[in-house]
């Protein structure tokens, strides 16, 4: 087992940075966390940066939200090493803020706090049967066939039923279809945890719902996810055809929208060069347009488990091309299914003692300075303390979206320091990484370095090599932990 | 390939030590090894533009090197990168190496994140002449796909990973987007997609 001890962290860095270094903490290692590192340690030759991650495993959603038959997508991970190995960054697994340390604490030791920790949380539909069996968040899910530790025990049953139900039509959802849909033979050369893919061998799913409250023209996926699930091998696509139908505000919208309009396009040809039927044992894809669930339905076989969906049929109300709502046209539908998953959206956390707007799940800031108070217009920021991904901007975008989100709150940071507003002469230099570890070491937690994510990783992908696939996820904390001590 | 691969870790390692970075060998070897299993999956499961490109880059990075015996001299053009700053930098491309390797050899600030596999928009430059853009051939499904998702995208992007050089390219101008920095491409505004 290696005990990290904070003598070995201070020979080093005082032998590699200048004696005043410019101590940044950055809580998050996914694509905002080492983008926003990169960027620190070219701008500032005298910074110095921790990276922190609650979890063993850096890099975030690379590793637990981009879907196992995407490996291409996770190419970037050998980056972001490359950055976790610049003699200025150092990361620091296992250190968990909030109960490791708070907030507070590491303001005090770092000059600058970059919060980048994204969106760990759900946001819920807040209609009755909720919480029914059966029923899952899409990010659950992934983080299950992702083998992220935290839901390992998830075990969703995908044996008592033939169908799902995915609430949203964004590409979390439609990675999801895909994952239910895809030949098992197909996943199985990924790196998708074993535990789901032995459980997707046995599935009996093989009809798949994705209900969207608003029309094609509004879809929230991009085109990428969208054709790739059209083109599953031996998939039957339904589309109502007259779901396709545009409003002179679709059209505004269309012209107006590039990655919109070819969305449009694809689902179109989907209608048209598609069989009108089912051949038999087909597995299906039925995209659910215009629809918004009102319930869930109880199973009366199954206590508290879910049977179905209640769905109410919406039309579009706006003039504003892309400012279109969907509203309840009080005609409903039900839609039986043993499963549903909630793919509406992740949601951030908030940690004590850091402005939060609830409304939106986001940290208040400008340009990734934390705001003080929202609730007065005074536009005061919390010194030294930053976001950037998610938690700043909200649940949405692609990897390279945090390269701008970086970019943008590095330049705040930087235009801070030639203020003078975070390194004040007159003050005490801060203690920084040493300060971190010795904290932490008289807490009793135990630091991983990059080395011991090194460890895990070349221990799965020993262990994936065996079935021939890349990796073989380590997926409990237990190994996790016990390989990164080895 | 496991020599191109070799080779590239150590001109790539040189750099390093020439930047005066002090790194270990087996920090090298452990970055290089995801992206060459990476190829591996590619070419064997899914050959894809981007496997397939990536493969002819590295060979043709062992083939292009200037200390290479017998190999013909290489036709090569000019291209300037207006980079985030705005600063211009003239370099000169070997035909058929890809607007991505290029900045890359010359030291030049653009993303590639997903390494020329076309699974990101990361490499988005902007051809900042409408003249030079209609010389390149349309894109593929593949590479729009990627553009939707680019940030900034105009009339005249392309990633930098598709746009190989070619001799009807010399004087091309390409921008790197940024998103602190507004520009116009001649004959073109840049409007939200």
């Amino acid at each position: 087992m290696v005990i990290y001890r904070a003598s070995s962290w201070l020979s080093r860095a005082f032998s590699t940075v200048s004696s005043h270094p410019l101590r940044v903490c950055i809580v998050g290692s996914g694509p905002a966390g080492f983008y926003t590192a990169e960027k620190m340690l070219k701008a500032h030759q005298e910074a110095q940066v921790d990276i922190v991650d609650r979890l063993p495993t850096p890099f975030g959603l690379v590793r637990s939200g981009v879907a196992p038959d995407h490996p291409e997508t996770k190419v970037v991970v050998n980056q972001f090493s490359r950055v976790a190995q610049h003699e200025r960054c150092s990361f620091f697994g296992n250190v968990f803020l909030g109960s490791s340390i708070s907030l507070c604490e590491l303001r005090k030791l770092y000059d600058v706090v970059v919060l980048a920790y994204g969106a760990e949380s759900d946001r819920v539909l807040g209609i009755p049967g909720e919480d029914l069996a059966g029923i899952y968040s899409a990010r659950e899910f992934v983080w299950w066939y992702n083998g992220h530790p935290d839901c390992v025990g998830l075990n969703p049953d995908l044996k008592s039923t033939d169908t799902a139900v995915i609430l949203g039509q964004g590409n979390v959802a439609l990675d999801v279809a895909r994952i239910l849909l895809r030949p098992t033979a197909e996943l199985a050369t990924t790196d998708i945890a074993s535990h789901a893919l032995a459980a997707l061998k046995e599935s009996n799913i093989r009809k798949v719902y994705l209900v969207g409250r608003r029309g094609p023209v509004q879809a929230a996926c991009t085109t990428k996810e969208l054709r790739e699930l059209l083109g599953i091998r031996d998939l039957y696509v339904h589309i109502q055809k007259e779901d396709l139908h545009k409003t002179p505000v679709d059209e505004e919208e269309l012209k107006n929208n590039r990655i919109q309009r070819r969305i449009y396009e694809l689902l179109s040809k989907a209608v048209t060069t598609g069989p009108s039927h089912p051949s038999p044992g087909q597995r299906e894809l039925h995209f659910v347009f215009f629809r918004k669930p009102d319930r869930f339905l109880q199973s009366h076989e199954r206590i508290s488990h879910v049977a179905g969906v209640r769905l109410e049929k919406t039309s579009l109300h706006g003039v504003e091309p892309g400012k279109q709502i969907a509203v309840g046209t009080k005609q409903f539908e039900d839609l039986g299914c043993g499963m549903a998953l909630k793919s509406i959206g992740y949601k951030s956390k908030p940690v004590d003692g850091l402005p939060f707007d609830n409304q939106q799940g986001i940290v208040p800031n400008i340009k990734g300075r934390v705001l003080s108070d929202t609730s007065t217009d005074s536009q005061l920021v919390e010194e030294g303390l930053y976001v950037c991904g998610w938690l700043k901007r909200g649940p949405s975008g692609i990897i390279g979206t945090n390269l701008y989100c970086a970019e943008e709150t590095v330049a705040s940071i930087s235009e801070d320091v030639e203020q003078g507003l975070l390194k004040s002469t007159s003050r005490l230099p801060k203690p920084g990484r040493e300060g971190l570890l010795q904290l932490l070491d008289d807490r009793n937690v135990r630091v991983l370095p990059f080395t011991a994510w090194e460890k895990i990783d070349s221990e799965e992908r020993r262990r994936g090599s065996i079935n021939n696939k890349p990796r073989e996820k380590l997926a409990t904390w237990e190994e996790l932990l016990k390989v990164a001590g080895e | 390939m496991f020599i191109s691969k070799l080779s590239r870790v150590g001109v790539w390692m040189v750099k390093e030590l020439c930047r005066g970075k002090s790194r270990t060998l087996t920090s090298a070897g452990y970055t290089h090894r995801p992206s060459s299993h990476y190829l591996q999956t590619l070419s064997e499961a899914k050959v894809s533009r981007g496997a397939i490109f990536q493969k002819h880059r590295l060979f043709s990075s062992v083939n292009s090197g200037p200390s290479e015996e017998g190999s013909e001299p290489e036709e090569e053009i000019s291209v300037t990168f207006v980079d985030k700053d705005g600063d211009e930098k003239l370099i000169k491309v070997p035909v058929g190496m890809s607007m991505l390797e290029a900045a890359h050899e010359n030291d030049i600030e653009l993303e590639g994140a997903c390494e020329a596999s076309l699974a990101c928009s990361t490499c988005h430059v902007i051809v900042m002449d409408m003249e030079y853009y209609n010389k390149l051939e349309d894109p593929t499904d593949e590479e729009n796909d990627m553009l939707d998702l680019a940030f900034g995208l105009t009339e005249t992007s392309r990633l930098g990973c598709q746009v190989i050089a070619k001799p009807e390219l010399d004087g091309v101008q390409l921008a790197i987007p940024s998103a602190t920095r507004n520009f116009a491409v001649d004959g073109y505004v840049p409007k939200p997609h």
